[in-house]
């Protein structure tokens, strides 16, 4: 596992401050979106998956796990909000509830399986599970089939927040992914975090120090999961349908590739790269299965050309962490 | 009765078309360290070839199955010579995502020119027709895939396990320096191996070609498939992969006829409740 962090960066106690202005200039440069003429829904939509990617990145850059079957927390939560919402016509913020405790049940049952193997196995059972409740989902009657659940009605946040008016529903969004982020960002600096790296730089040597590292890496898959779920519950009021479109194996590739070119392991990596692949699909929605061609070349430049993705080069450059 | 006979030959047959691939997975893996992502794509690829090589050249399956392993296998060369080889001493994971990229790329160029449907591809006439066994009736071509399939594996295994190059081989993946050393060219042995293994899923892809349609995306599940077979089985073991392969298509065709709803999914299933008793796999070491 050492090829990762091939770049590893002396910490500077600027880190800190560092990540902390960046995130204060992202922060203001989405509050002001709505007041700047930009397409709301396509920043919505780039949002969850910057949650989404940001979750995975927990995974993979801090715990050196490559999940290739993220999309199953995405679709199942989106799923279970969706008939939450619908059927059981619950409010928002437990449909939500809702959406985050599917993927939470559910990573905690792949993640007691996918963990027992290491490496390159783990990527292949995370997808194969995927796999496994994609043909679930086309199956189960709850779900629809091909279909999926549409029309799901967007109601009132705590009874207040109307989320068919673009600008609340923005808002709301916004202050998911910046609380999900932040929320991140606190795991990968707590004493939990640190162990997850030393694991990722290290297993052995981690486990003869005394620490449980299977434990350590479980904790990290349900917490991954559950935020990956949160971003699929979100996604919901957005598109306002769950498809089995959000569970297939090829969101999980767009996933990791939105964190490849953002930076793995980067803590505003994923950002970006969500931004940037869901900017690219929106201008070349014309141009057909060539969007499967890009995609498929960006992730081979990536990996042999720039390994660190954006932000890992920009840091690189600057020779800060960000 | 007779259709139980039925799903257990198809089930033969998916079980020889995971033999295949999950073998050149495994020697793949073996020398390069590299999990192919690309192999259902090169899989699609060598169906294709066969297609090609009799709408615009006629020439015919036989042909098809000579030179399809052969044009992928060097395609699937020039691939490790300009891009696989560069990752060498990189993380495993970093293999992966360059293959799985390939493979993206592979099908959607296919994808563009030929949509998702299927185009046909004819049985051959030899092997047109076929036998009443009295208990059943067996078409003549499913009946040559899984034979030829036994064939070409025990082939590779034999090569891979009783020959000369098959030993450098082996030993060039427990320590490829100390094989260098010996005056023995590593890097080109590696090429070849991944042509190997490639030119398997080709022949695969060929031998589907009359059975399943040539479609671009005929890859990009079943390689998911073969992954679920490839923890299962491990890939220490060349007759292992062989084994496994076997033995799972077959459960699956079961499954077929005793539990149709499952029969997506058996293969899934059965690789949890292997991880849950077994977790290094069914032949495998820890790893």
């Amino acid at each position: 596992m050492t090829a990762l962090t091939d770049d590893t960066l002396p910490v500077a106690p600027r880190a800190v401050r560092d990540e902390m202005i960046v995130f204060v200039v992202m922060a203001l440069l989405l509050i002001s979106v709505p007041f700047s003429g930009i397409y709301p829904f396509f920043v919505m939509q780039a949002l969850c998956f910057a949650l989404l990617a940001c979750a995975f990145n927990l995974l993979i850059g801090y715990g050196g796990l490559l999940s290739f079957g993220h999309a199953m927390f995405l679709g199942t939560a989106g799923y279970c909000s969706a008939h939450a919402l619908k059927v059981w016509g619950l409010p928002p913020e437990l449909g939500i509830l809702v959406g985050v405790a599917g993927a939470f049940v559910l990573s905690i049952v792949t993640g007691y399986i996918s963990i027992r193997r290491q490496g390159i196995y783990f990527s292949m059972i995370t997808l194969a599970l995927s796999q496994l409740l994609y043909f679930l989902y086309l199956q189960t009657p709850f779900t629809h089939g091909e279909d999926g659940i549409q029309g799901i009605p967007q109601g009132h946040l705590f009874g207040v927040f109307d989320l068919s008016k673009p600008t609340v529903l923005y808002y709301v969004v916004l202050g998911g992914f910046l609380g999900g982020f932040l929320l991140i960002y606190r795991i990968i600096n707590s004493p939990f975090g640190e162990v997850l790296k030393s694991i990722r730089e290290n297993e052995q040597r981690a486990i003869s120090l005394g620490y449980r590292t299977d434990q350590y890496k479980f904790l990290a898959f349900v917490l991954s999961g559950t935020l990956a779920g949160f971003a699929g519950s979100l996604k919901v009021f957005v598109a306002q349908n769950a498809s089995l479109t959000d569970v297939h194996w090829s969101m999980s590739g767009e996933v990791v590739l939105m964190t490849l070119v953002g930076g793995l392991g980067t803590i505003f990596g994923p950002v970006v790269g969500a931004f940037a692949i869901i900017a690219m699909q929106q201008y070349l929605a014309g141009f057909g299965q060539w969007v499967t061609v890009i995609q498929g070349s960006i992730f081979v430049i990536c990996v042999l050309t720039f390994r660190r993705g954006v932000v890992g080069e920009i840091a690189h450059y600057f020779r800060r962490s960000l | 009765m007779q259709a139980l006979y039925a799903q257990l030959l198809v089930g033969l047959i998916n079980g020889s078309f995971y033999a295949l691939l999950s073998l050149g997975l495994a020697v793949i893996f073996g020398m390069l360290n590299i999990i192919n992502f690309a192999h259902g794509a090169l899989y699609m690829m060598g169906a294709f070839c066969a297609y090609f090589l009799l709408s615009l050249t006629g020439l015919n399956y036989w042909w098809a199955l000579l030179i399809a392993p052969i044009v992928v296998g060097i395609f699937g060369m020039i691939l490790e010579r300009t891009m696989l080889q560069w990752l060498s001493g990189l993380d495993h994971l970093y293999g992966l995502l360059l293959t799985f990229g390939i493979a993206l790329i592979v099908q959607g160029v296919f994808q563009n020119y030929f949509g998702s449907s299927g185009l046909p591809y004819a049985i051959p006439d030899q092997l047109k027709g076929g036998m009443n066994l009295g208990f059943m009736f067996l078409p003549i071509y499913r009946a040559w895939v899984v034979i030829f399939s036994l064939v070409v594996c025990i082939a590779t295994w034999f090569l891979i396990e009783k020959t000369r190059l098959g030993a450098y081989l082996r030993a060039a993946t427990e320590n490829p320096t100390l094989v260098r050393a010996f005056g023995i060219n590593v890097p080109r042995m590696i090429t070849l191996t991944y042509g190997l293994g490639v030119g398997l899923a080709a022949l695969a892809g060929v031998l589907s070609a009359p059975i399943n349609q040539v479609r671009p995306l005929m890859g990009a599940d079943l390689i998911i498939v073969v992954f679920a077979v490839v923890v299962i089985g491990g890939m220490g073991s060349i007759m292992g992969s062989i084994i496994t392969g076997f033995a799972l298509g077959v459960i699956e065709g079961l499954t077929k006829y005793f539990y149709p709803e499952a029969s997506n999914t058996v293969v899934f299933v059965l690789m949890v409740l292997v991880l849950l008793v077994k977790p290094t796999g069914l032949t495998g070491r820890a790893a």
